[in-house]
């Protein structure tokens, strides 16, 4: 076992995951409470990377952060080292790549709180944060679990946007499903096996918990719809 | 005093008012689905220009104005809620449900410390005749008691402007009266402007006051409740002689 690529692999999905939900939780209550014209554009646009081939979004990622653009010789220039192929790349990658597996569980949950009890807060002064800090987050914790549970599996099990945009440098880039890859392309299939198993146990383990919450009641989720 | 200008559409259904309630408490009579909730609801704030800007709201208190959906800074929902000081009581209650009683009754009031918070809470119970319910949990309360905590939670915030649709449809009738007369003092005593929905002539006559008689979204009369209600009276008074 590549207990370091073990351990950067986790480490990244803990990062990537954080980030999400610190973007996520503002980002599906805006979508769900909000009342703009581009609701619909901003939520088909971060639904994009559902559909996008990793490789596709790997590249476009490579290009605008490496040398070729204005954008990514800023980038380089204000940390002092590229950000491709290297753990910060990866993380960039990895927060788009993911974000509509932490988005789409959150503004379900959201979306089914009771719009009563979302106008009797308002009503009683509660604004957008307050809203969502004492009523929705509280009403939709197993959203809150499930979008931080798929958020990590995902970042774990991904391999295109990381070979795109990491490639395969041990200790920085090299995540389990790159050592996967380079365990079947050598033939050592016992080596691949062991790696295969810890990633299926992970992600296993961690969709019982999801599943495992769910059947438990929870007050406040009614169905009610926005308007 | 309340001067409102209300314009909705939901659908087939076409909603336009336009008076002045110069009494302090109006009862809204009318059949279900004459336009009492979705005039409520425009009144509270929480419907205006939802519907693509369809909506039209101009409503004043004592002259102040309240909304005006035509400014744009007045379309902004949120914390302009509580500086309207507007509650809106509805039938559902709409108890958080992660939340105990005075938890709940305590939602609207976060500046006060918790000396004063807890007063606050203990009044309003005590007003609505919910005190005992103190430390429950809405789960564990009736339709009748979550009715009485929801108006405390609403009275707790110290509004200027009370609405009521039908709030106290899952009391019995002695309750239901008694809890009445007890808010009509308060409301009187605070000088608190009340508009009250009902669809029972019985509720809207006993009442006394100034009623608002809605029909398909229009305002068919408003006046004295003996004179607007005339024919509800003659029959429930044939009803009763029968």
């Amino acid at each position: 076992m590549d207990w370091q690529a073990l351990a950067l692999t986790l480490k990244l999905a803990a990062v990537t995951t954080a980030i999400l939900l610190a973007v996520a939780v503002p980002l599906a209550a805006w979508l769900v409470l909000g009342r703009s014209r581009w609701l619909a554009a901003i939520e088909a646009l971060a639904a994009l990377p559902l559909v996008l081939p990793p490789t596709v979004l790997g590249f476009f990622l490579l290009v605008l952060l490496g040398p070729r653009t204005a954008f990514g010789r800023g980038i380089t220039a204000m940390l002092g080292h590229p950000l491709a192929f290297s753990f910060s790349g990866l993380v960039v990658g990895s927060v788009i790549y993911s974000l509509p597996f932490a988005l789409q569980p959150l503004v379900a949950g959201f979306a089914a709180v009771d719009a009563n009890l979302v106008d009797a807060a308002r009503l009683l002064g509660a604004g957008p944060v307050r809203l969502v800090r004492t009523l929705l987050l509280p009403l939709a914790r197993r959203s809150l679990v499930a979008a931080a549970v798929l958020s990590f599996l995902h970042t774990m099990g991904e391999f295109g946007v990381v070979l795109m945009l990491g490639g395969d440098i041990p200790g920085a880039t090299r995540t389990l499903s790159i050592v996967l890859y380079n365990q079947v392309e050598n033939f050592d299939y016992a080596a691949a096996n062991r790696t295969a198993a810890t990633l299926l146990a992970l992600s296993a383990a961690a969709l019982a918990a999801i599943y495992l919450g769910r059947r438990a009641p929870s007050a406040g989720q009614s169905g009610g719809s926005r308007a | 005093m309340l001067e409102l200008s209300l314009e909705a559409r939901r659908g087939n259904f076409h909603l336009q008012v336009e008076c002045r309630l110069d009494s302090a408490w109006t009862v809204l009579f009318g059949p279900s689905g004459a336009g009492k909730t979705t005039l409520l609801r425009l009144l509270a704030g929480l419907d205006t220009c939802s519907r693509g800007g369809a909506d039209k709201a101009r409503i004043a208190l004592n002259g102040e104005l309240l909304t005006d959906s035509q400014s744009r800074l007045a379309r902004k929902p949120g914390p302009r809620s509580q500086e309207r000081k507007t509650c809106f009581v509805t039938q559902q209650s709409a108890l958080f449900p992660h939340l105990s009683v005075a938890a709940n009754v305590g939602y609207g009031l976060p500046y006060l410390g918790n000396v004063e918070r807890r007063q606050a809470i203990e009044a309003a119970l005590e007003l609505a005749g919910a005190h005992s319910f103190i430390d429950r949990r809405p789960q564990d309360l009736s339709g009748g008691e979550r009715q009485r905590v929801a108006l405390a939670r609403a009275l707790a915030s110290r509004p200027r402007l009370l609405l009521l649709d039908e709030p106290f449809s899952a009391l019995d009738g002695a309750a239901s009266d008694a809890l009445l007369a007890r808010l009509m003092d308060w409301t009187a005593e605070n000088k608190v402007q009340t508009v009250m929905a009902t669809h029972d002539a019985t509720d809207a006559l006993a009442m006394g006051a100034e009623v608002a008689l809605l029909h398909e979204g229009r305002l068919a009369a408003l006046g004295p409740a003996t004179e607007v209600l005339a024919p509800e009276r003659t029959r429930l008074l044939q009803r009763l002689s029968s």
